[in-house]
């Protein structure tokens, strides 16, 4: 059996850090198609005031989401800092009072995480927005998980959801936020919320998976 | 960029600071870096508190004053202010007798403003809100819970902070805000893109010798983009959707062209000759007239109309000394 040990919260989040950092442009550039063209810009200011605040120190995995949280939603506003700041406390409840993470704990920290964001939004899968990535990638984690499939492999599922769930924004027609106004316009391109959360949630696969196999070896 | 900067990240920050030398005798800081209070709020009153993205100077900072708002939230450019904010808002304008959160309708600003509130509550803040959705132009007359808040949201600020002045309850400055919203109907043209100083690009295009009729405050793309009319022209197109929005005939009215930040206000005035002459054909009286830049886009060319129907409450409301960065009565 795999587990992922929870006292490298610092290392996890600091691949998210990176993920979205180096995709700052694009996901502004994303997000200026249909909004407003500030999403790159307000999540690498969030991440990088997260990174910096706990320079140094080495989190767990829930203390560092919690940290994240709160600063994302204290520092970034907008609809993404409420979005992901509780997704990110949501996983950060979840997992605080545990030393290690198996293939079915980790899917219900996600789960967690979408529950919390369901808590402030009304958003649904179909109206183009993060959740078009975030419900589909938790779902076939657990069913992967359901199937007694490994942590790896769980991860792959997660990774595909993610990325299958993400491109199918672009066939979406826009019901929340900004890009709801455009209508029918708001067609044929990505939603950039769905495709920041994708981006965070390939990088959670990769980071996740990395650990379990320096844990095997 | 021929923009007047520093660090594009810290631009609001900056500014911030400017409009604190600049004017003490409106605003004061407080324990929030992006909230600013009212220098010298009367005692004992509802706190009136608004908030929302910057970029739209004097919206909404230049709000805060007497017979006004209390506190204003304040947030990136063309982004909510975050929770935090607007909780520290409500606690600066708080004197007891609870706080209105007067702001618009767009996702940022009320999820943060949800949670605010719902932090206020552990604190024993009493908060209630009116949402604006006043843009014509964003949804129809039957999904008005859709449409966003523009320029009406100044008469909304202005009746709600002159019901609070008066020493009103909280659910009587909350009556008459939502009243004066609903009594605004607007609509914006766009001539010109804007950019956001960080992303350095303009955020849309708008070819050469084109208007956007129906254009939002942070370039939601509108109902149509057409050859740019002349003042005429452009003044019924606006006024077309604002008339068939509510039956304004045979009342008074209260007008206001905001422009959207880089049209020269001698063409707002212009734009609003042609306005009074198409109200004053269709019978409809005017009552006052704002025309300035009151609630902007960046460096968009354009303007908005909000024509807002008057009763007798509505009124001396309107009225109502006021004092401010933005507007003075």
């Amino acid at each position: 059996m795999q587990f992922l040990d929870t006292s490298h919260g610092s290392d996890i989040l600091g691949d998210l850090v990176d993920v979205i950092l180096d995709n700052r442009d694009y996901l502004s550039e994303v997000d200026g198609s249909i909004g407003d063209g500030d999403h790159g810009i307000n999540m690498a200011k969030g991440f990088r005031l997260y990174s910096e605040s706990i320079q140094g120190q080495s989190l767990s995995l829930a203390k560092a989401f919690t940290t994240l949280a709160n600063t994302l939603m204290g520092s970034i506003g907008g609809s993404m800092g409420p979005l992901y700041g509780s997704l990110f406390l949501g996983m950060g409840n979840a997992s605080k009072d545990l030393d290690t993470l198996d293939a079915r704990t980790f899917g219900d920290m996600l789960s967690a995480g979408l529950e919390s964001i369901q808590s402030i939004s009304d958003a649904n899968v179909g109206d183009k927005c993060l959740l078009d990535t975030l419900v589909p990638a938790v779902m076939d984690y657990r069913h992967a998980v359901d199937d007694d499939d490994s942590f790896t492999s769980a991860l792959q599922a997660l990774r595909n959801g993610a990325e299958r769930g993400c491109e199918s924004t672009r066939e979406l027609e826009a019901k929340i936020g900004r890009a709801a106004r455009l209508g029918e316009r708001s067609k044929g391109h990505l939603d950039a919320g769905a495709v920041s959360c994708c981006l965070l949630l390939v990088r959670l696969a990769d980071s996740t998976e990395r650990h379990l196999e320096r844990a095997a070896a | 960029m021929q923009r007047i900067i520093n660090d594009p990240d810290n631009v609001v920050d900056d500014a911030v600071r400017g409009y604190l030398r600049a004017s003490p005798e409106f605003y004061a800081a407080t324990d929030h870096p992006r909230v600013l209070k009212y220098a010298a709020t009367t005692s004992g009153k509802v706190g009136v508190v608004t908030g929302g993205g910057s970029g739209h100077e004097p919206a909404f900072l230049g709000y805060v004053g007497d017979g006004l708002c209390d506190a204003v939230a304040i947030g990136e450019i063309f982004s909510s202010p975050t929770a935090d904010a607007f909780l520290e808002a409500f606690r600066v304008a708080d004197q007891g007798r609870g706080v209105a959160c007067l702001y618009g309708n767009y996702a940022g600003d009320n999820m943060n403003v949800k949670m605010a509130r719902q932090m206020a509550e552990m604190e024993s803040i009493d908060v209630k809100t009116v949402i604006a959705r006043d843009d014509v132009a964003s949804a129809p007359a039957d999904q008005r819970e859709k449409r966003r808040g523009v320029a009406g949201e100044i008469m909304m600020w202005k009746v709600g902070g002159a019901a609070a002045a008066r020493h009103d309850d909280l659910d009587e400055v909350i009556r008459l805000a939502q009243k004066a919203v609903d009594a605004c109907s607007s609509i914006g043209v766009g001539l010109s893109s804007c950019t956001i100083p960080a992303n350095g690009k303009p955020n849309f295009t708008i070819a050469p010798g084109h208007m956007e009729l129906g254009i939002g405050h942070h370039g939601e793309p509108g109902i149509e983009v057409v050859p740019l009319p002349d003042a005429k022209a452009m003044a019924d197109a606006m006024c077309d959707p604002v008339l068939a929005d509510q039956d304004f005939t045979g009342g008074d009215v209260a007008v206001l062209i905001s422009g959207l930040g880089a049209t020269p206000v001698m063409e707002l005035n212009l734009l609003y000759a042609h306005v009074a002459d198409r109200l004053e054909a269709e019978g409809i009286t005017v009552h006052r007239a704002d025309i300035g830049n009151y609630f902007t886009s960046l460096e968009m060319m354009g303007a908005t109309l909000t024509v807002m129907k008057l009763d007798e409450e509505l009124k001396p409301l309107v009225d109502a000394p006021a004092r401010s960065l933005a507007i003075t009565r």
